[in-house]
């Protein structure tokens, strides 16, 4: 029961950073109906310049905890976003209504550069990070097992309830989010009635990127070393929540971030590790051939 | 300018911490090196680059660019185009010049991509114009044929009459390399370019063909040629297996989970160690023999060399590999054109284009998806054969899904469904790929510590960006069609549906 609850506690932590980077997917796929598989890649830049945000404010001096960590969320979300945005400039809006494998291609292309242009720049080295958030509260014991939750899993849990909430509001209370689901929607009607679609197609990858970036940071807190290449599995995974949970609606990309977190963690728990994203996989197939457009998705129509 | 300024903003933002701030590693954990030279650096390529783009070329009233565009799309000249490419040319001929005289590796390099630009350019040109009847693209077809055949024949000759020194042994090893991406990509258009499905995990039948030769010969002793057939077999065997399961998904579902099942096979060659030796993969696969005559210069019995009473040379086993890829890719694509012109061809492209509307016609689209799904595994798994014997030794390294991004790459760069443009794609990636490890002139341009190899997927990656922009249809975007009423004539690449899959 301990050893369960413990696990729950692990998967829960993991689902939420999955959850934040499905997001990205997810929206992007609904709006414009392409796989960005940059989206990975985008993540691990998040959390790479995390981490240098960190080191330079460690180095100027800023230490203290809540204060430094607001800043480097900051940066980390601004450049990242400014990253998200470049990409879709360069490699997707040329492409926007050409045949749709194109800017597939061009996003595996982005992929590949993102990666090697951080292998260059920082090494391939895997980059180390002291703790910084430390401690955290025994729940229950049981027997000689004691159910910890870290202070950092908290910090984890909260930063994604609260940050989700608030994309959650902007999404369906601001202007963005009603150009962004018109757009969703039927994109010539929407241009037809006013709205920029070029715009929002922008703000949306800058939005994901943000959210990538919160994911990075978080990524780093809790397990203090990145590489260039951690964007490739954990997007991969981030994207099959995505799947899971029905691409293009937000709520599924929540749950299957969840869902894909508590499969991978309980099967490391329970069987051998090695396989774990095995199970996560198997499992996005057999989802799949019962529910063929996710959990929450909405079913295709068939134009004749 | 406030645009160009923009974009230096912009990549001051991109690159102020991850160029300009290097972490290295200390005793006491990570550092920080600032590299403000660097970063200032990409800054202002930024912002010049923009400024001549804007000046010169987007805004411009007449674009630079135009004149070599014209070079290529056959457009008459005007006075002014003729300038322009006549101070190119000689710019270009007095860069090489300098280059040459002074031992300039970065002048005779720029000298030469320019003056091979715009001759070759002109010289093309000429010819269209003088011969506009002449049927190019079966021209070059059959060019490229004679050259794949005769090629290693005649520069093997060549060279054991002259004693050129030739680097043979990389160039064999290099046409092997891009004749079974050549055949991959064959095998995986029969998937994405014919029958529309999207499938992002092909390497795995390449691995299930590379695996099952390898267990098969070093288990037991069974030779390449029984094999071949057998790995092509369990490769499509396990198209079928895939293809089950998902026959009900469509577009970006379908793809995801092809994409899962490589990663899936690629996991599961890792980790099972009893059978697959795991990260250590299984070495010592046997080396073809000419039909049971083996190329060694010590083997007991009969040798390749003994039997034709010739001196032992390592290239014959190469030359002969170069062949049996030859015929293995050129099979691939001989049963391509051949299916395409029977029923179940027909299925596939009718299902490319709208499946709903293929099964209303009475096509049985569950026989359809998997009979592209194993026939294309199948040429996979032949592949993978090869690709065993050819290095004595697989491993799950070789298969895995940036494979697949690049065999899907060649599918789409090409012009999906393209034959011939996938072959073309091959050559310019890979062998293109291939020739950046050769780069003196780039050191030259660097500096010293240049190390080629580092940026070589990164180019790599900026290359199918920029190609996919430039050329979205990919690089043959026309086709004749597969079946027409009346005079075929040849469709661009706009016409063709996708595939939903």
């Amino acid at each position: 029961m301990a050893y369960f609850l413990q696990q729950l506690i692990n998967g829960v932590t993991l689902g939420s950073i999955y959850g934040l980077i499905a997001i990205g997917y997810t929206m992007v796929y609904g709006i414009i109906g392409m796989i960005n598989f940059a989206h990975g890649d985008i993540f691990m830049i998040g959390a790479f310049i995390a981490l240098i945000a960190f080191l330079a404010l460690t180095a100027i001096g800023v230490t203290a905890i809540p204060l430094a960590l607001l800043l480097v969320l900051i940066v980390a979300i601004g450049l990242t976003a400014v990253w998200g945005w470049t990409v879709e400039r360069v490699a997707y809006r040329p492409l926007r209504d050409s045949f749709r494998l194109a800017p597939l291609i061009t996003a595996i292309g982005m992929s590949i550069v993102l990666q090697n242009f951080i292998q260059i720049a920082q090494g391939a080295r895997v980059k180390p990070l002291q703790p910084v958030i430390t401690g955290g509260y025994e729940l229950y014991s049981q027997g000689s097992f004691t159910v910890i939750v870290s202070n950092i899993q908290i910090l984890i849990v909260a930063t994604t309830v609260l940050v989700m909430t608030g994309f959650w509001l902007l999404i369906n209370r601001t202007a963005l989010g009603r150009s962004q689901r018109a757009c969703e929607q039927d994109r010539l009607m929407a241009a037809l009635s006013g709205v920029d679609v070029d715009r929002t197609i922008s703000l949306t990858f800058v939005l994901g990127a943000g959210l990538a970036a919160v994911a990075g940071m978080l990524y780093l807190l809790y397990y203090g070393v990145i590489d260039f290449f951690i964007g490739f599995i954990v997007g991969i995974k981030a994207f099959t929540a995505a799947v899971f949970g029905g691409i293009g609606s937000i709520p599924g990309a929540m749950l299957g971030g969840l869902i894909i977190g508590l499969i991978e963690t309980f099967w490391s728990a329970y069987f051998t590790i090695e396989y774990k994203d095995v199970a996560a996989f198997s499992m996005l197939a057999i989802v799949l051939i019962f529910f063929p457009t996710g959990l929450l998705g909405r079913p295709e129509v068939e134009k004749v | 300018m406030s645009d160009s300024l923009l974009a230096a903003i912009i990549a001051f933002a991109l690159f102020s911490l991850v160029l300009g701030l290097r972490t290295e590693d200390a005793a006491t954990g990570l550092t920080l090196e600032p590299r403000p030279a660097l970063l200032f650096t990409v800054v202002a390529i930024v912002f010049f680059g923009r400024l001549a783009l804007n000046l010169f070329v987007w805004q411009a009233e007449y674009p630079l660019t135009a004149p070599f565009a014209k070079l290529f799309n056959s457009e008459p000249f005007d006075r002014r185009d003729r300038v322009t490419l006549a101070v190119a040319f000689v710019f270009g001929a007095g860069w090489l010049l300098i280059g040459l005289l002074f031992g300039e590796p970065v002048y005779e390099l720029l000298g030469t991509v320019v003056v091979l630009f715009v001759g070759l350019g002109l010289l093309r040109r000429f010819i269209v114009q003088r011969f506009p009847n002449l049927p190019y693209a079966q021209m070059f077809i059959a060019g490229g044929i004679l050259f794949a055949l005769f090629f290693p024949i005649v520069t093997y000759a060549l060279e054991s009459m002259f004693r050129l020194g030739l680097p043979l042994r990389y160039w064999f090893d290099l046409s092997i390399l891009i004749l079974t991406y050549v055949m991959l990509g064959w095998g995986l258009n029969i998937v994405v370019g014919l029958a529309g499905l999207l499938d992002l995990g092909y390497v795995a039948f390449y691995a299930v063909g590379a695996y099952t030769f390898a267990l098969l010969a070093t288990h037991f002793g069974l030779g390449f040629w029984i094999c071949l057939p057998i790995a092509g077999a369990a490769a499509a065997l396990w198209g079928i297996i895939l293809g089950f399961p998902v026959l009900r998904l469509r577009g970006d579902y379908l793809a995801i989970v092809t994409l899962a099942f490589g990663e899936i096979v690629r996991i599961v060659l890792l980790n099972w160690t009893d059978v697959t030796g795991g990260p250590n993969g299984i070495a010592g696969i046997p080396k073809p023999t000419f039909f049971g005559l083996p190329f060694s210069p010590f083997a007991e019995g009969m040798t390749f060399h003994k039997f034709f009473g010739i001196p032992y040379d390592g290239l014959h086993a190469l030359i002969f590999l170069y062949y049996l890829i030859l015929v293995l890719a050129f099979a691939t694509n001989l049963v391509t054109l051949r299916l395409r012109r029977l029923p179940v061809g027909r299925a596939w492209e009718a299902m490319r284009e709208d499946e709903i509307a293929c099964r209303s016609l009475g096509i049985n689209t569950t026989v359809t998806k998997l009979s592209a799904f194993a026939t294309g595994a199948m040429f996979g798994g032949l592949a993978g054969c090869f690709f065993a014997t050819r290095q004595g030794f697989v491993s799950p390294e070789s298969f895995t899904f940036i494979e697949s991004a690049i065999i899907l790459a060649i599918v789409v760069l090409g012009g999906m469904g393209s034959q011939l443009g996938v072959a073309i794609a091959a050559v310019v990636m890979v062998g293109g790929f291939e020739a950046l490890r050769h780069t003196e002139g780039l050191q030259a341009v660097f500096g010293e510590d240049f190390d080629p190899a580092l940026y070589r997927m990164l180019l790599f990656g900026i290359a199918m960006v920029g190609i996919m922009v430039w050329r979205p249809r990919g690089l043959v975007s026309t086709r004749a069609p597969t079946i027409s009423l009346g005079d075929g004539k040849n469709i661009s690449g706009e016409l063709v549906s996708e595939g939903r899959g």
